[in-house]
């Protein structure tokens, strides 16, 4: 039988997931569609004031997608753990946190990606001007993996417990002030004419960060979940 | 090949078991006993690394499991009471990807011809949603025909099986130990196993 090394068992599991999300599509449009109404409740709320508008829009469109993407949170190892599949995961033989990162990353192609990519659309109920709006998708590129990656930790922790839905937005929403502190502030940085780059880079830097230390305290977390 | 000594097993403030011994040769296997809730399922999960034992060792060819790591893992297939398939995917998606996660490929073909050796022919492609559970039984099982994994860990293994797919499952589990393999199971079934490799562990009183 062929061996596979650990970028296809990643794949594989790329794959089923999206294959999964694929079958389920209710799932995935629900987070997308969150993020849409709470930006247009949002401007609808504040009226036609379009200064006024450009200046919440940074803001609101953020904080409308941290709460979009926190919406799925829970599903990213529930089913997985309910079925046995986390189980099966965790004694391959290929190591744990590999497949954690597989998990996280189909998770923000399915949760995150699509709101990366409606964003623009939204940023013109703000009437943002397009350079504006090439920046916020640029900090929301950078900024959704990384509230997948936070969140993971969130989800691991969560895994089992009771009203776990409701916990796991108490765990992670604090740790996603970094995030939406510097992606709000690129945005407003680069409205204000300063430039968004220094904001990006914290961003990234923390993309990096959290690329490196989410897996590990993911994994501890759902090995004592599976204990 | 697989050595245990000394096993205790803690769930809360409750012993489940302790002093647990025992030793498999390739080729034996061991049947678990014990009432409900005596911790089969518990040693089992020890078994595999899933949990670590209050006291005592695990070893396997001599090494202690928490050394070999993600080693050990490669050399064993566990199936628990839960049926570790994706309702969503089809019978052969699930095979195919539960091979995945033991580190090598199965040929859509190969997949299909385990299936239909479980029984299980024409519905490859149909979501496992729409099988009945001992159909899904059997999609779980089919790996084990494709498994080169030489320990297989079997928590009851034969549930909600018809009495063909038992007689399938035993004969299967048996080519593995003549192969040189080890098996460890739970099961209320006498299993029409192979008695002579055949040893016993009774969990509580």
């Amino acid at each position: 039988m062929k061996r596979l090394g650990a970028t296809a068992v990643v794949i594989a599991i790329v794959r089923r997931d999206l294959r999964l999300a694929l079958r389920r599509k209710s799932e995935m449009l629900m987070t997308l569609f969150f993020f849409v109404i709470v930006a247009s409740l949002f401007a609808l709320g504040i009226g036609a004031e379009p200064a006024l508008l450009r200046k919440i829009a940074p803001g609101a469109l953020w904080v409308g997608a941290l709460l979009a993407s926190m919406l799925s949170l829970n599903r990213m190892f529930a089913q997985d753990y309910a079925d046995g599949t986390l189980e099966q995961m965790a004694l391959s033989p290929e190591p744990l946190a590999l497949l954690a990162v597989a998990k996280v990353f189909a998770h923000w192609l399915v949760s995150g990606l699509p709101l990366v990519l409606i964003a623009p659309v939204l940023g013109l109920q703000f009437d943002l001007d397009e350079p504006t709006l090439g920046v916020l998708v640029l900090s929301l590129l950078l900024g959704t993996p990384l509230l997948s990656l936070i969140g993971a930790i969130g989800a691991a922790l969560t895994l089992g417990v009771r009203g776990g839905g409701l916990l796991v937005s108490l765990l992670t929403l604090p740790l996603y002030i970094p995030a939406l502190i510097f992606g709000a502030g690129a945005v407003e940085a680069h409205v204000a004419g300063l430039g968004a780059g220094g904001n990006l880079s914290l961003l990234a830097a923390l993309l990096v960060l959290a690329a490196f230390f989410s897996p590990l305290a993911t994994t501890a977390a759902l090995r004592i979940a599976l204990e | 090949m697989l050595n245990a000594t000394g096993l205790s097993c803690v769930r809360g403030e409750r012993e489940l078991f302790a002093g647990l011994d025992f030793s498999l040769a390739p080729g034996s296997w061991l049947q678990v006993t014990g009432d409900n809730g005596a911790g089969k399922t518990s040693l089992l999960r020890l078994l595999v690394g899933l949990s670590e034992p209050a006291a005592g060792e695990i070893r396997w060819n001599g090494t202690p499991i928490r050394e070999l790591g993600d080693e050990y893992r490669g050399k064993l297939l566990y199936l628990g009471h839960q049926t570790p398939v994706k309702e969503d995917l089809s019978a052969r998606e699930n095979l195919q990807i539960s091979a995945a996660l033991k580190g090598y490929e199965l040929a859509a073909s190969g997949a299909e011809a385990a299936l239909a050796e479980m029984g299980l022919t024409g519905r490859a492609d149909s979501p496992v949603r729409t099988l009945s559970q001992g159909q899904k039984r059997r999609v779980a099982l089919a790996q084990l025909l494709h498994s080169g994994e030489p320990l297989w860990v079997l928590d009851e293994p034969f549930v909600a099986l018809d009495n063909e797919a038992v007689a399938k499952v035993i004969k299967i589990i048996s080519k593995h130990l003549a192969g040189g393999g080890v098996a460890v199971l739970t099961s209320h079934q006498e299993a029409g196993l192979p008695a002579a490799s055949k040893q016993m562990l009774q969990i509580g009183r």
